[in-house]
């Protein structure tokens, strides 16, 4: 498992580059992860979509796809890709110290 | 009397409704089979009806020859389930109470979810294939084609059979090969997908496949809307892929009536347990095949392996015991790769595809995860077997549960 040094702690990842412990999670890394997927800067609503994820993966399990965040997170479709550009999905629980989400098969 | 029903005739109704009617006792039990088409469709066949290797007749039998006698058939559209009064309302009001009920409703493509996708130029340049009218309107498209950009396309997943896509890029490449100009189309093959599958060792072999073969792939491609003057797809971050004809799959979703019940998630899929394939929050309901939200393919071949697993479960639970079988996402899926040839893969929740023989170690005749005639038979041969056995509910030779044996790590 590739282990990265962030704000001097050793992390540990997963082989999709997601955290390997939930636990080693919190804001300052969450910032850090951030510039990493070239988003310089959390905002407030960059922040809403991160803790709706954490909490749907505390209550199911799985980090939740598109259609679930925009239906429930108050942030649509347009929205979710201008504040995380690409795959908003991976990359918002990437970010939000997630798995990556199991969704497709 | 009990009284089991079942929802849905397609491939897991129908093989669920065969199992069971040979194992219960007609004395005691009233069995009911609920589907609004009275046409049993060979969805595999699909594929096959754009390029000409099968027919629409092909693939089309009569629910009817399938269903044992001594069974209710009801021929109705579903308006909902009642779950908390074990009752099902069908759309003429009448009401079916149970004592268990098996939902297999399925799921079908949904076009209309995307802006500007089912508008003027459906059925004219873009198609899908997952219909039997899709399927023969873009036979009838290509017949006179003479070439330009064919875009494939998956809106978003999960979807049926998500090989079946692929499968349609290889054939065209062939397709196009055998008519003469192959050089006149380019293929692209479009996925919100990072990558050609779902599967990681899957996926390298299969866009080494789409490279070899000439087929472009555009990876992360989230659809937002269809520009129909234009002829072309935007995604939500503002890629654009021109086309002159698109083939796609639109976004996939469970029966209606699962919403109308209360009983779906997002997409109308039933929460279900993985493993005892019971529906979450009820001890008299079981889900099989695509209407599940489990984390396996959505694919015959998975609704057959689920059958053996639904099957035992039944049988312990109406006896008053706990489910003991347990699904372990085993699917396993011929993959056409054109020119006469298949791929085959056989994986679960926890191992993805892997090369190997099938389902004998070392002998096959199947190859895993290779290219050879073999495969392709294998495919061809499916049909008939799917008519005169899977449907009927008779055994077939290979396992529900998936074996390492063969496999290579």
């Amino acid at each position: 498992m590739p282990v990265k040094e962030i704000l001097g702690r050793q992390i540990e990842f997963d082989e999709d580059g997601h955290l390997k412990n939930l636990n080693d999670w919190n804001e300052e890394i969450a910032k850090e992860l951030a510039k990493e997927e070239g988003i310089p800067e959390l905002t407030e609503r960059h922040w809403l979509v991160i803790n709706y994820m954490r909490q749907e993966y505390q209550k199911v399990g799985d980090a939740p796809s598109i259609r679930k965040l925009t239906k429930e997170s108050g942030v649509d479709t347009k929205e979710l890709y201008q504040l995380f550009p690409k795959g908003p999905a991976k990359k918002a629980a990437r970010i939000a110290g997630l798995p990556k989400p199991k969704g497709c098969i | 009397m009990r009284k089991l029903v079942i929802l849905g005739a397609g491939t897991a109704g129908t093989m669920m409704l065969n199992k069971l009617y040979n194992a219960l006792d007609l004395n005691e039990w009233h069995i009911t089979i609920v589907d609004k088409d009275e046409t049993h469709y060979y969805q595999p066949g699909f594929l096959f009806i754009p390029f000409e290797i099968y027919s629409r007749r092909d693939v089309i039998k009569p629910k009817r020859d399938f269903f044992p006698s001594g069974v209710e058939v009801i021929m109705s559209e579903i308006d909902r389930i009642e779950p908390d009064k074990n009752r099902v309302i069908l759309s003429n009001n009448r009401v079916l109470s149970y004592d268990y009920l098996i939902i297999a409703t399925g799921v079908r493509v949904d076009p209309t979810e995307i802006e500007g996708m089912k508008d003027k130029l459906w059925y004219k340049n873009v198609f899908d294939f997952y219909t039997i009218d899709g399927a023969c309107a873009l036979r009838n498209f290509f017949k006179h084609w003479e070439g330009g950009k064919l875009v494939i396309h998956i809106t978003e997943m999960p979807i049926k059979c998500p090989v079946a896509p692929l499968e349609f890029a290889f054939l065209a490449d062939w397709y196009f090969t055998e008519r003469g100009i192959r050089d006149k189309v380019d293929i692209y093959y479009v996925s919100p997908l990072s990558g050609a599958f779902t599967k990681p060792r899957a996926s390298a072999i299969l866009g080494d496949f789409l490279e070899k073969k000439n087929i472009k792939l555009v990876t992360d491609f989230n659809i937002a809307r269809v520009d129909n003057d234009e002829k072309k797809i935007i995604s939500w971050d503002e890629i654009e892929v021109p086309f002159d004809v698109l083939v796609t799959i639109p976004t996939n979703k469970g029966d209606e009536a699962i919403a109308r019940s209360g009983m779906g998630d997002v997409l109308n899929f039933v929460p279900t347990d993985k493993h005892t394939l019971m529906a979450e929050g009820f001890n008299n309901i079981f889900v099989i095949g695509d209407a599940t939200n489990l984390p396996s393919s959505k694919a015959g071949s998975v609704a057959h392996f689920q059958s053996d697993i639904l099957f035992e479960n039944f049988l312990d639970v109406i006896d008053g015991r706990k489910p003991t079988a347990k699904f372990d996402g085993h699917a396993n899926c011929f993959i056409e790769s054109g020119f006469g040839k298949g791929i085959l893969i056989d994986f679960n929740y926890d191992t993805e595809p892997l090369p190997g023989k099938y389902p004998l170690p070392a002998i096959g005749p199947f190859s895993l995860l290779e290219e050879t005639k073999m495969n392709h038979y294998g495919k061809i041969m499916f049909r008939w077997m799917y008519w005169n056995f899977l449907l009927k509910g008779v055994e077939l030779p290979i396992e529900s549960q998936m074996s390492m044996a063969g496999k290579r790590l």
